[in-house]
Protein backbone atom coordinates (compact mmCIF):
# COMPACT_ATOMS: atom_id res chain seq x y z
CA UNK A 1 0.00 0.00 0.00
CA UNK A 2 1.49 3.76 -1.34
CA UNK A 3 -1.20 5.74 -0.26
CA UNK A 4 -3.87 5.54 2.36
CA UNK A 5 -6.26 7.63 3.88
CA UNK A 6 -8.01 6.87 6.97
CA UNK A 7 -11.10 9.42 7.56
CA UNK A 8 -9.27 12.23 5.78
CA UNK A 9 -11.29 15.62 5.99
CA UNK A 10 -10.84 19.42 5.20
CA UNK A 11 -12.75 22.34 6.19
CA UNK A 12 -12.59 25.84 4.68
CA UNK A 13 -14.18 28.15 7.32
CA UNK A 14 -17.34 26.85 8.13
CA UNK A 15 -17.78 24.95 4.70
CA UNK A 16 -16.81 21.14 5.09
CA UNK A 17 -15.18 20.18 1.91
CA UNK A 18 -14.41 16.83 2.65
CA UNK A 19 -15.53 14.10 5.70
CA UNK A 20 -14.50 11.01 6.84
CA UNK A 21 -13.13 9.81 3.22
CA UNK A 22 -11.31 6.30 3.42
CA UNK A 23 -9.03 4.96 0.23
CA UNK A 24 -5.89 3.38 -1.06
CA UNK A 25 -3.89 3.29 -3.59
CA UNK A 26 -1.49 -0.15 -4.25
CA UNK A 27 1.55 -0.45 -6.97
CA UNK A 28 0.54 -1.38 -10.44
CA UNK A 29 -3.31 -0.58 -10.07
CA UNK A 30 -5.81 2.15 -10.59
CA UNK A 31 -7.64 3.72 -8.13
CA UNK A 32 -10.85 5.63 -9.87
CA UNK A 33 -12.33 8.94 -7.79
CA UNK A 34 -15.48 9.66 -8.96
CA UNK A 35 -18.52 11.48 -8.33
CA UNK A 36 -20.05 14.71 -9.31
CA UNK A 37 -18.92 18.16 -9.27
CA UNK A 38 -18.65 19.70 -6.14
CA UNK A 39 -18.55 15.99 -4.83
CA UNK A 40 -15.01 16.79 -2.86
CA UNK A 41 -13.05 14.90 -5.81
CA UNK A 42 -10.53 18.38 -6.09
CA UNK A 43 -9.79 18.61 -2.35
CA UNK A 44 -9.13 14.89 -1.91
CA UNK A 45 -6.22 15.39 -4.90
CA UNK A 46 -5.14 18.39 -3.39
CA UNK A 47 -4.45 16.71 -0.33
CA UNK A 48 -2.91 13.93 -1.87
CA UNK A 49 -0.90 16.53 -4.16
CA UNK A 50 0.45 18.38 -0.90
CA UNK A 51 -1.29 21.27 -2.28
CA UNK A 52 -4.13 21.33 0.97
CA UNK A 53 -3.16 19.73 4.20
CA UNK A 54 -6.37 17.66 5.62
CA UNK A 55 -7.17 18.26 9.18
CA UNK A 56 -9.22 15.55 10.00
CA UNK A 57 -8.28 11.81 9.86
CA UNK A 58 -4.29 10.37 8.83
CA UNK A 59 -3.02 10.17 5.46
CA UNK A 60 -0.41 7.14 5.41
CA UNK A 61 2.66 7.36 2.84
CA UNK A 62 4.10 3.59 2.66
CA UNK A 63 2.14 2.77 6.15
CA UNK A 64 4.00 5.85 7.72
CA UNK A 65 1.26 8.34 8.63
CA UNK A 66 1.91 11.85 6.80
CA UNK A 67 1.38 15.52 6.57
CA UNK A 68 2.45 16.62 3.04
CA UNK A 69 3.50 20.22 3.09
CA UNK A 70 4.12 21.12 -0.20
CA UNK A 71 3.57 19.58 -3.51
CA UNK A 72 7.46 19.76 -4.01
CA UNK A 73 6.74 17.44 -0.61
CA UNK A 74 4.36 15.25 -2.37
CA UNK A 75 6.83 14.80 -5.32
CA UNK A 76 9.80 14.16 -3.58
CA UNK A 77 8.04 11.11 -1.98
CA UNK A 78 7.00 10.32 -5.04
CA UNK A 79 3.68 11.78 -5.64
CA UNK A 80 3.26 13.24 -9.19
CA UNK A 81 -0.15 15.19 -9.72
CA UNK A 82 -1.18 15.85 -13.58
CA UNK A 83 -3.55 18.87 -13.38
CA UNK A 84 -6.43 18.65 -16.42
CA UNK A 85 -5.77 22.21 -17.28
CA UNK A 86 -2.40 23.62 -15.80
CA UNK A 87 -0.67 20.70 -17.20
CA UNK A 88 1.46 22.35 -18.72
CA UNK A 89 2.54 25.92 -20.06
CA UNK A 90 1.46 26.49 -23.58
CA UNK A 91 4.17 29.07 -24.73
CA UNK A 92 6.98 26.70 -23.99
CA UNK A 93 8.27 23.73 -25.94
CA UNK A 94 7.34 20.48 -25.20
CA UNK A 95 10.87 19.64 -23.75
CA UNK A 96 11.23 22.53 -21.71
CA UNK A 97 7.80 21.07 -20.19
CA UNK A 98 9.13 18.09 -19.77
CA UNK A 99 11.59 18.61 -17.55
CA UNK A 100 10.14 21.94 -15.91
CA UNK A 101 11.39 21.84 -12.07
CA UNK A 102 13.72 19.14 -12.70
CA UNK A 103 15.88 20.19 -15.13
CA UNK A 104 18.80 18.30 -15.60
CA UNK A 105 22.46 20.28 -14.77
CA UNK A 106 25.32 20.47 -16.44
CA UNK A 107 27.81 22.46 -14.82
CA UNK A 108 26.24 25.52 -13.75
CA UNK A 109 23.41 25.17 -16.35
CA UNK A 110 20.74 23.17 -17.66
CA UNK A 111 21.67 20.48 -20.17
CA UNK A 112 19.42 21.40 -23.50
CA UNK A 113 20.92 18.49 -25.05
CA UNK A 114 20.03 15.92 -22.94
CA UNK A 115 16.79 16.95 -22.24
CA UNK A 116 15.59 17.29 -25.95
CA UNK A 117 17.21 13.49 -26.35
CA UNK A 118 15.45 11.87 -23.07
CA UNK A 119 12.02 14.18 -23.92
CA UNK A 120 12.31 12.53 -27.28
CA UNK A 121 13.32 9.12 -26.10
CA UNK A 122 10.80 8.93 -23.24
CA UNK A 123 7.50 9.79 -25.28
CA UNK A 124 8.07 7.27 -27.74
CA UNK A 125 8.98 4.75 -25.14
CA UNK A 126 5.57 5.37 -24.04
CA UNK A 127 3.93 5.24 -27.38
CA UNK A 128 3.44 9.01 -27.61
CA UNK A 129 4.64 10.17 -31.02
CA UNK A 130 5.51 14.17 -31.01
CA UNK A 131 6.12 15.24 -34.27
CA UNK A 132 8.69 17.76 -33.07
CA UNK A 133 9.88 18.46 -29.09
CA UNK A 134 10.29 21.60 -30.20
CA UNK A 135 7.13 22.81 -30.83
CA UNK A 136 5.30 24.95 -28.31
CA UNK A 137 3.10 23.03 -25.80
CA UNK A 138 -0.24 25.21 -26.95
CA UNK A 139 -0.17 23.38 -30.47
CA UNK A 140 -0.26 19.95 -28.69
CA UNK A 141 -4.10 18.54 -28.31
CA UNK A 142 -5.87 17.92 -24.82
CA UNK A 143 -5.26 14.81 -25.16
CA UNK A 144 -1.57 14.62 -26.03
CA UNK A 145 -0.79 17.53 -23.37
CA UNK A 146 -2.29 15.12 -20.71
CA UNK A 147 0.08 12.12 -22.20
CA UNK A 148 3.42 14.17 -22.38
CA UNK A 149 2.22 15.27 -18.91
CA UNK A 150 1.97 11.33 -17.81
CA UNK A 151 5.16 10.50 -19.96
CA UNK A 152 7.11 13.24 -17.71
CA UNK A 153 5.88 12.08 -14.48
CA UNK A 154 6.39 8.52 -15.02
CA UNK A 155 10.23 9.45 -16.00
CA UNK A 156 10.50 11.45 -12.99
CA UNK A 157 10.18 7.72 -10.80
CA UNK A 158 6.90 8.72 -9.91
CA UNK A 159 5.37 5.70 -7.79
CA UNK A 160 1.91 7.63 -7.65
CA UNK A 161 0.25 9.30 -10.48
CA UNK A 162 -2.99 11.49 -9.56
CA UNK A 163 -4.55 12.39 -12.36
CA UNK A 164 -7.12 15.01 -12.15
CA UNK A 165 -10.32 14.30 -15.20
CA UNK A 166 -7.40 13.49 -17.72
CA UNK A 167 -10.57 12.10 -19.97
CA UNK A 168 -13.48 14.91 -19.12
CA UNK A 169 -12.14 17.73 -21.57
CA UNK A 170 -11.65 15.34 -24.27
CA UNK A 171 -13.45 13.47 -27.71
CA UNK A 172 -14.23 9.79 -27.76
CA UNK A 173 -11.03 8.99 -29.56
CA UNK A 174 -8.81 11.40 -27.54
CA UNK A 175 -10.30 10.01 -24.19
CA UNK A 176 -8.96 6.36 -25.33
CA UNK A 177 -5.72 7.75 -25.98
CA UNK A 178 -5.41 8.69 -22.66
CA UNK A 179 -6.57 5.78 -20.93
CA UNK A 180 -4.44 3.69 -22.69
CA UNK A 181 -1.30 5.62 -21.47
CA UNK A 182 -3.15 4.75 -17.57
CA UNK A 183 -3.16 1.46 -18.47
CA UNK A 184 0.61 1.50 -19.52
CA UNK A 185 1.58 3.61 -16.57
CA UNK A 186 -0.05 1.07 -14.32
CA UNK A 187 1.91 -1.72 -16.14
CA UNK A 188 5.11 -0.18 -15.48
CA UNK A 189 4.34 -0.87 -11.90
CA UNK A 190 2.74 2.73 -10.70
CA UNK A 191 -0.25 3.21 -8.73
CA UNK A 192 -2.40 5.87 -10.35
CA UNK A 193 -5.61 7.66 -8.77
CA UNK A 194 -7.65 8.37 -11.86
CA UNK A 195 -10.12 11.53 -11.02
CA UNK A 196 -13.32 11.20 -13.39
CA UNK A 197 -16.96 11.93 -13.34
CA UNK A 198 -17.58 9.31 -16.07
CA UNK A 199 -18.10 5.83 -14.94
CA UNK A 200 -17.40 4.17 -18.63
CA UNK A 201 -14.04 5.68 -18.30
CA UNK A 202 -13.29 4.51 -15.11
CA UNK A 203 -14.79 0.80 -15.11
CA UNK A 204 -12.38 -0.59 -18.16
CA UNK A 205 -8.85 1.04 -15.99
CA UNK A 206 -9.93 0.60 -12.00
CA UNK A 207 -9.06 -1.72 -10.15
CA UNK A 208 -10.71 0.06 -7.00
CA UNK A 209 -13.69 2.83 -7.04
CA UNK A 210 -14.13 5.26 -4.51
CA UNK A 211 -17.19 6.80 -4.77
CA UNK A 212 -17.69 10.48 -3.62
CA UNK A 213 -21.31 12.50 -2.78
CA UNK A 214 -21.22 15.75 -1.16
CA UNK A 215 -17.96 15.73 0.17
CA UNK A 216 -18.57 12.20 1.70
CA UNK A 217 -17.54 8.61 0.75
CA UNK A 218 -20.16 6.29 -0.43
CA UNK A 219 -17.86 3.46 0.17
CA UNK A 220 -15.06 1.82 -1.79
CA UNK A 221 -15.32 -0.77 -3.73
CA UNK A 222 -12.91 -3.28 -5.63
CA UNK A 223 -13.80 -4.46 -9.10
CA UNK A 224 -15.12 -7.93 -8.39
CA UNK A 225 -17.87 -5.97 -5.62
CA UNK A 226 -19.22 -4.23 -8.06
CA UNK A 227 -20.49 -3.69 -11.54
CA UNK A 228 -20.66 -0.96 -14.36
CA UNK A 229 -24.17 -0.59 -13.85
CA UNK A 230 -24.28 -0.31 -10.21
CA UNK A 231 -21.30 2.20 -10.45
CA UNK A 232 -23.17 4.24 -13.12
CA UNK A 233 -26.52 4.26 -10.78
CA UNK A 234 -24.40 5.39 -8.00
CA UNK A 235 -22.42 8.02 -9.38
CA UNK A 236 -25.65 9.23 -10.62
CA UNK A 237 -27.44 9.32 -7.52
CA UNK A 238 -30.24 6.33 -7.98
CA UNK A 239 -32.78 8.11 -6.15
CA UNK A 240 -32.01 11.45 -7.93
CA UNK A 241 -32.15 9.50 -11.93
CA UNK A 242 -35.42 7.80 -10.84
CA UNK A 243 -37.18 11.28 -10.15
CA UNK A 244 -35.90 12.76 -12.99
CA UNK A 245 -37.14 9.65 -15.16
CA UNK A 246 -40.08 9.96 -13.65
CA UNK A 247 -40.43 13.61 -14.40
CA UNK A 248 -39.20 13.79 -17.84
CA UNK A 249 -42.13 10.72 -18.82
CA UNK A 250 -44.79 12.31 -20.90
CA UNK A 251 -48.08 12.86 -19.17
CA UNK B 1 1.39 13.88 -32.21
CA UNK B 2 -1.20 10.94 -33.61
CA UNK B 3 -1.47 8.26 -30.96
CA UNK B 4 0.36 5.15 -31.08
CA UNK B 5 0.45 3.84 -34.77
CA UNK B 6 2.92 6.67 -36.25
CA UNK B 7 0.78 7.83 -39.02
CA UNK B 8 0.79 10.98 -39.75
CA UNK B 9 -2.58 12.63 -39.12
CA UNK B 10 -4.12 13.94 -42.58
CA UNK B 11 -5.29 17.06 -40.65
CA UNK B 12 -2.16 18.29 -39.69
CA UNK B 13 -0.43 20.40 -42.53
CA UNK B 14 3.95 20.01 -42.61
CA UNK B 15 4.99 23.26 -40.63
CA UNK B 16 7.64 24.66 -43.16
CA UNK B 17 11.59 25.75 -41.68
CA UNK B 18 10.06 29.52 -42.49
CA UNK B 19 6.86 29.05 -40.27
CA UNK B 20 9.71 28.20 -37.73
CA UNK B 21 11.63 31.05 -38.11
CA UNK B 22 8.87 33.35 -38.14
CA UNK B 23 7.89 32.33 -34.67
CA UNK B 24 11.38 33.01 -33.16
CA UNK B 25 10.63 36.53 -30.79
CA UNK B 26 13.66 38.43 -31.97
CA UNK B 27 12.92 38.15 -36.06
CA UNK B 28 10.67 41.60 -36.11
CA UNK B 29 13.23 43.56 -34.10
CA UNK B 30 16.08 42.03 -36.63
CA UNK B 31 13.78 43.32 -39.40
CA UNK B 32 12.92 46.45 -38.23
CA UNK B 33 16.39 46.80 -37.22
CA UNK B 34 17.48 46.23 -41.11
CA UNK B 35 14.75 48.62 -42.02
CA UNK B 36 15.87 51.56 -39.37
CA UNK B 37 19.32 51.08 -40.65
CA UNK B 38 18.53 51.06 -44.43
CA UNK B 39 16.49 54.25 -44.06
CA UNK B 40 19.05 56.63 -42.35
CA UNK B 41 22.25 54.62 -44.07
CA UNK B 42 20.70 55.66 -47.13
CA UNK B 43 20.60 59.22 -46.43
CA UNK B 44 23.10 59.75 -44.17
CA UNK B 45 26.92 58.98 -45.06
CA UNK B 46 27.86 60.21 -41.03
CA UNK B 47 25.25 57.72 -39.78
CA UNK B 48 27.22 54.47 -41.31
CA UNK B 49 30.51 55.82 -40.57
CA UNK B 50 32.37 54.28 -37.77
CA UNK B 51 32.20 57.45 -35.35
CA UNK B 52 28.01 57.16 -36.85
CA UNK B 53 27.89 54.40 -35.57
CA UNK B 54 29.95 54.76 -32.12
CA UNK B 55 27.63 57.65 -31.71
CA UNK B 56 24.14 55.98 -31.87
CA UNK B 57 25.76 52.73 -29.91
CA UNK B 58 25.71 55.15 -27.53
CA UNK B 59 21.99 55.16 -26.37
CA UNK B 60 21.40 52.15 -27.80
CA UNK B 61 23.82 50.78 -25.10
CA UNK B 62 22.85 52.42 -21.92
CA UNK B 63 18.80 51.42 -22.82
CA UNK B 64 20.01 48.29 -23.89
CA UNK B 65 21.22 47.14 -20.40
CA UNK B 66 18.03 48.31 -19.06
CA UNK B 67 15.84 46.86 -22.21
CA UNK B 68 17.36 43.32 -21.26
CA UNK B 69 17.10 43.45 -17.56
CA UNK B 70 13.17 44.39 -17.92
CA UNK B 71 12.38 41.84 -20.87
CA UNK B 72 13.53 39.10 -18.74
CA UNK B 73 11.10 40.77 -16.18
CA UNK B 74 8.66 40.81 -18.72
CA UNK B 75 9.34 37.18 -19.60
CA UNK B 76 8.40 36.03 -16.19
CA UNK B 77 5.23 37.82 -16.16
CA UNK B 78 5.58 41.55 -14.53
CA UNK B 79 6.41 45.39 -14.98
CA UNK B 80 8.67 47.19 -13.03
CA UNK B 81 7.43 50.87 -13.65
CA UNK B 82 10.52 51.96 -10.93
CA UNK B 83 12.89 50.94 -13.30
CA UNK B 84 13.69 54.11 -14.53
CA UNK B 85 13.87 56.80 -11.56
CA UNK B 86 15.72 53.98 -10.14
CA UNK B 87 18.91 55.07 -12.67
CA UNK B 88 18.09 58.23 -11.23
CA UNK B 89 18.73 56.86 -7.38
CA UNK B 90 21.56 55.08 -8.01
CA UNK B 91 23.36 57.58 -9.10
CA UNK B 92 22.60 60.20 -6.97
CA UNK B 93 23.55 58.10 -3.95
CA UNK B 94 26.59 57.57 -5.75
CA UNK B 95 26.99 61.48 -6.26
CA UNK B 96 25.51 62.80 -2.69
CA UNK B 97 27.97 59.94 -1.25
CA UNK B 98 30.93 60.75 -2.74
CA UNK B 99 30.73 64.49 -3.06
CA UNK B 100 28.57 65.46 0.04
CA UNK B 101 30.42 62.87 2.45
CA UNK B 102 34.18 62.67 0.99
CA UNK B 103 33.18 58.67 0.39
CA UNK B 104 35.20 56.75 -1.94
CA UNK B 105 33.53 56.63 -5.21
CA UNK B 106 33.87 52.45 -5.26
CA UNK B 107 32.22 53.17 -1.58
CA UNK B 108 29.89 54.60 -2.90
CA UNK B 109 28.61 52.39 -5.38
CA UNK B 110 28.42 50.09 -3.37
CA UNK B 111 26.12 51.64 -1.25
CA UNK B 112 24.14 52.55 -4.49
CA UNK B 113 23.80 48.79 -5.41
CA UNK B 114 23.10 47.91 -1.80
CA UNK B 115 19.87 50.59 -1.93
CA UNK B 116 18.70 49.43 -5.09
CA UNK B 117 18.49 45.83 -4.62
CA UNK B 118 16.84 46.37 -1.43
CA UNK B 119 14.19 48.45 -3.75
CA UNK B 120 13.99 45.34 -6.04
CA UNK B 121 13.81 43.27 -3.17
CA UNK B 122 11.08 45.33 -1.62
CA UNK B 123 9.06 45.16 -5.33
CA UNK B 124 9.60 41.73 -5.33
CA UNK B 125 8.02 40.97 -1.77
CA UNK B 126 4.91 42.87 -2.06
CA UNK B 127 4.22 41.74 -5.71
CA UNK B 128 4.70 37.84 -4.84
CA UNK B 129 3.22 38.29 -1.01
CA UNK B 130 0.12 40.36 -2.03
CA UNK B 131 -0.43 39.00 -5.71
CA UNK B 132 -1.35 42.39 -6.28
CA UNK B 133 0.04 43.69 -10.06
CA UNK B 134 2.87 44.89 -10.23
CA UNK B 135 1.93 47.66 -12.19
CA UNK B 136 0.37 48.81 -9.49
CA UNK B 137 2.95 47.99 -7.06
CA UNK B 138 5.91 49.64 -8.87
CA UNK B 139 3.65 52.63 -9.60
CA UNK B 140 4.15 52.99 -6.21
CA UNK B 141 7.68 52.53 -5.68
CA UNK B 142 8.06 55.03 -8.56
CA UNK B 143 6.42 57.51 -7.05
CA UNK B 144 8.20 57.30 -4.11
CA UNK B 145 11.52 57.31 -5.42
CA UNK B 146 10.90 60.52 -7.79
CA UNK B 147 9.88 61.93 -4.33
CA UNK B 148 13.12 60.51 -2.35
CA UNK B 149 14.71 61.45 -5.46
CA UNK B 150 13.66 65.48 -5.56
CA UNK B 151 13.32 66.01 -1.85
CA UNK B 152 16.56 64.65 -0.68
CA UNK B 153 18.40 66.10 -2.97
CA UNK B 154 17.00 69.63 -2.30
CA UNK B 155 17.38 68.85 1.47
CA UNK B 156 21.16 68.37 1.26
CA UNK B 157 22.15 70.85 -1.79
CA UNK B 158 19.26 73.31 -1.97
CA UNK B 159 19.37 72.50 -5.85
CA UNK B 160 17.87 69.74 -8.00
CA UNK B 161 20.98 68.46 -8.96
CA UNK B 162 24.26 67.03 -7.30
CA UNK B 163 28.08 67.46 -9.16
CA UNK B 164 31.44 67.56 -8.52
CA UNK B 165 32.29 63.87 -8.74
CA UNK B 166 34.93 64.48 -10.58
CA UNK B 167 37.50 65.45 -7.75
CA UNK B 168 35.92 62.47 -5.30
CA UNK B 169 38.52 59.84 -4.52
CA UNK B 170 38.41 56.54 -6.87
CA UNK B 171 37.00 58.63 -9.59
CA UNK B 172 39.29 57.72 -12.27
CA UNK B 173 39.70 53.89 -11.74
CA UNK B 174 35.86 53.73 -11.62
CA UNK B 175 35.68 56.15 -15.06
CA UNK B 176 37.56 53.81 -16.80
CA UNK B 177 35.98 50.69 -16.25
CA UNK B 178 32.18 51.93 -16.75
CA UNK B 179 32.38 55.46 -18.19
CA UNK B 180 35.44 55.43 -20.41
CA UNK B 181 35.97 54.80 -24.43
CA UNK B 182 37.85 52.16 -26.77
CA UNK B 183 39.54 53.38 -29.92
CA UNK B 184 38.00 51.59 -32.35
CA UNK B 185 39.95 52.41 -36.17
CA UNK B 186 40.00 55.57 -35.13
CA UNK B 187 36.34 56.12 -33.16
CA UNK B 188 35.90 56.25 -29.74
CA UNK B 189 33.54 53.62 -28.62
CA UNK B 190 32.07 54.08 -25.22
CA UNK B 191 32.84 51.47 -22.49
CA UNK B 192 29.40 50.85 -21.89
CA UNK B 193 28.85 49.41 -25.03
CA UNK B 194 31.19 46.42 -23.93
CA UNK B 195 28.70 45.99 -20.24
CA UNK B 196 25.68 45.82 -22.93
CA UNK B 197 26.93 43.15 -24.32
CA UNK B 198 28.27 41.51 -21.17
CA UNK B 199 24.30 41.87 -20.08
CA UNK B 200 22.56 40.59 -22.93
CA UNK B 201 25.14 37.48 -23.51
CA UNK B 202 24.64 36.56 -19.56
CA UNK B 203 21.00 37.31 -19.69
CA UNK B 204 20.51 34.95 -22.85
CA UNK B 205 22.70 31.81 -21.33
CA UNK B 206 20.26 32.41 -18.78
CA UNK B 207 17.26 32.26 -20.00
CA UNK B 208 18.05 29.44 -23.00
CA UNK B 209 20.67 27.60 -20.88
CA UNK B 210 19.89 27.49 -17.21
CA UNK B 211 17.12 26.00 -15.41
CA UNK B 212 16.09 29.09 -13.79
CA UNK B 213 15.93 30.73 -17.43
CA UNK B 214 12.99 27.94 -17.85
CA UNK B 215 11.41 28.77 -14.44
CA UNK B 216 11.32 32.56 -15.80
CA UNK B 217 9.38 31.55 -18.57
CA UNK B 218 7.03 29.29 -17.21
CA UNK B 219 6.23 31.90 -14.49
CA UNK B 220 5.41 33.86 -16.81
CA UNK B 221 3.44 32.18 -19.11
CA UNK B 222 1.57 30.09 -16.05
CA UNK B 223 2.88 30.99 -13.02
CA UNK B 224 0.32 28.30 -11.29
CA UNK B 225 1.33 25.46 -13.70
CA UNK B 226 4.57 26.34 -12.89
CA UNK B 227 4.66 26.02 -8.97
CA UNK B 228 2.60 23.24 -9.60
CA UNK B 229 5.45 21.31 -11.20
CA UNK B 230 7.87 22.61 -8.00
CA UNK B 231 8.83 25.53 -9.27
CA UNK B 232 10.24 28.40 -7.32
CA UNK B 233 8.13 30.90 -8.13
CA UNK B 234 8.03 33.61 -5.70
CA UNK B 235 11.82 33.39 -5.48
CA UNK B 236 12.50 33.66 -9.33
CA UNK B 237 10.18 37.23 -9.70
CA UNK B 238 12.05 38.63 -6.60
CA UNK B 239 15.01 37.93 -8.40
CA UNK B 240 14.05 39.28 -11.67
CA UNK B 241 13.15 42.56 -9.90
CA UNK B 242 16.46 42.67 -8.13
CA UNK B 243 18.21 41.79 -11.97
CA UNK B 244 15.91 44.89 -13.08
CA UNK B 245 17.18 46.97 -9.76
CA UNK B 246 21.21 45.97 -10.39
CA UNK B 247 20.56 47.13 -13.85
CA UNK B 248 19.56 50.24 -12.85
CA UNK B 249 22.05 50.74 -10.94
CA UNK B 250 24.71 50.01 -13.41
CA UNK B 251 23.21 52.49 -15.68
CA UNK B 252 23.19 54.79 -13.39
CA UNK B 253 26.63 54.41 -12.29
CA UNK B 254 27.53 54.75 -15.54
CA UNK B 255 25.71 57.76 -16.54
CA UNK B 256 26.51 59.57 -13.03
CA UNK B 257 30.52 58.77 -13.61
CA UNK B 258 30.01 60.16 -17.37
CA UNK B 259 28.27 63.35 -17.06
CA UNK B 260 29.86 63.81 -12.87
CA UNK B 261 26.46 65.31 -12.22
CA UNK B 262 22.94 63.93 -11.58
CA UNK B 263 19.69 65.85 -11.78
CA UNK B 264 17.11 64.68 -9.24
CA UNK B 265 14.52 64.02 -12.41
CA UNK B 266 16.62 61.78 -14.21
CA UNK B 267 15.12 58.35 -15.29
CA UNK B 268 11.43 59.52 -14.96
CA UNK B 269 9.85 58.38 -18.10
CA UNK B 270 12.60 56.13 -19.00
CA UNK B 271 10.46 53.03 -17.58
CA UNK B 272 8.33 52.97 -20.64
CA UNK B 273 11.06 53.23 -23.02
CA UNK B 274 12.22 49.89 -21.71
CA UNK B 275 9.34 48.50 -21.96
CA UNK B 276 8.64 49.28 -25.82
CA UNK B 277 12.36 48.47 -26.17
CA UNK B 278 11.64 44.72 -24.75
CA UNK B 279 8.25 44.39 -26.99
CA UNK B 280 10.03 45.84 -29.99
CA UNK B 281 12.25 42.61 -28.90
CA UNK B 282 9.28 40.24 -29.15
CA UNK B 283 8.04 40.06 -25.24
CA UNK B 284 4.68 39.72 -24.71
CA UNK B 285 2.70 41.78 -22.72
CA UNK B 286 1.40 39.29 -20.85
CA UNK B 287 5.00 37.53 -20.12
CA UNK B 288 6.06 33.81 -20.63
CA UNK B 289 7.60 34.99 -24.40
CA UNK B 290 10.65 36.74 -25.22
CA UNK B 291 14.36 37.42 -26.01
CA UNK B 292 17.65 39.28 -24.40
CA UNK B 293 18.79 39.86 -27.08
CA UNK B 294 15.72 40.61 -29.39
CA UNK B 295 15.59 43.49 -26.01
CA UNK B 296 19.10 44.74 -27.08
CA UNK B 297 18.22 44.80 -30.86
CA UNK B 298 15.12 46.75 -29.67
CA UNK B 299 17.44 49.01 -27.90
CA UNK B 300 19.59 49.29 -31.29
CA UNK B 301 16.66 50.54 -33.12
CA UNK B 302 16.00 53.30 -30.67
CA UNK B 303 19.20 54.40 -30.99
CA UNK B 304 19.71 54.37 -34.17
CA UNK B 305 16.41 56.43 -34.66
CA UNK B 306 17.52 58.51 -32.01
CA UNK B 307 20.54 59.83 -33.72
CA UNK B 308 19.48 59.09 -36.73
CA UNK B 309 16.60 62.12 -36.73
CA UNK B 310 19.57 64.47 -35.54
CA UNK B 311 21.79 63.34 -38.57
CA UNK B 312 19.36 64.31 -41.17
CA UNK B 313 18.31 67.39 -39.44
CA UNK B 314 14.60 66.80 -38.49
CA UNK B 315 13.19 68.13 -35.78
CA UNK B 316 13.91 65.68 -32.75
CA UNK B 317 9.99 65.88 -31.96
CA UNK B 318 10.14 63.46 -34.75
CA UNK B 319 11.19 60.46 -32.69
CA UNK B 320 8.25 60.25 -30.48
CA UNK B 321 6.42 59.39 -33.38
CA UNK B 322 8.28 56.91 -34.61
CA UNK B 323 8.57 55.60 -31.02
CA UNK B 324 5.02 54.73 -31.00
CA UNK B 325 4.43 53.94 -34.99
CA UNK B 326 7.22 50.82 -33.52
CA UNK B 327 5.39 50.04 -30.56
CA UNK B 328 2.19 49.61 -32.32
CA UNK B 329 3.72 47.41 -35.40
CA UNK B 330 6.04 44.93 -33.04
CA UNK B 331 2.55 44.63 -30.68
CA UNK B 332 0.52 43.62 -33.87
CA UNK B 333 3.22 40.83 -34.43
CA UNK B 334 3.81 39.49 -31.50
CA UNK B 335 -0.17 39.37 -31.72
CA UNK B 336 0.42 36.98 -34.75
CA UNK B 337 3.48 34.82 -33.02
CA UNK B 338 0.69 34.15 -29.69
CA UNK B 339 -1.85 33.09 -32.04
CA UNK B 340 0.45 30.71 -34.09
CA UNK B 341 1.11 28.87 -30.74
CA UNK B 342 -2.32 28.65 -29.47
CA UNK B 343 -4.18 28.21 -32.85
CA UNK B 344 -3.94 24.39 -32.61
CA UNK B 345 -5.12 24.02 -28.70
CA UNK B 346 -8.38 22.38 -28.33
Amino acid sequence: MILQTKGIGKSFGSVLALREVSMSVEAGQVTCVLGDNGAGKSTLIKILAGVHQHDAGSLLVDGAETRLSSPRDALDRGIATVYQDLAMIPLMSVWRNFFLGSEPRKGLGFDVRQARRVARDELRAMGIDVRDVDQPVGTLSGGERQSVAIARAVYFGARVLILDEPTSALGVKQAGVVLRYIARARDRGLGVVFITHNPHHAYPVGDRFLLLNRGSSLGEYAKADITRERLTSLMAGEAELEELAHELEPE
Amino acid sequence: MTAATGRADERVADVGLLRRLLIRPELGAVVGAIVVFSFFAGQSAVFRSLDGIANWLDPAATLGIMAVAVALLMIGGEFDLSAGVMTGTSGLILVTLATEYGLNVWAAMTVGLVVALAVGLLNGLIVTRTRLPSFIVTLGTFLMLQGVNLGVTKLLTGTVQVGGLRSASGYDSAHTLFAGTIQIGGSSFRVAILWWLLVTAAATWVLMRSRQGNWIFAVGGDERAARAVGVPAARTKIALFMTTAFAAWLVGSILALRYTSVQANVGIGQEFIYIIAAVIGGCLLTGGYGSAIGAAIGAVIFGMADKGIVFLGWDADWFKFFLGAMLLLATLANRLVRRYAEEVRH
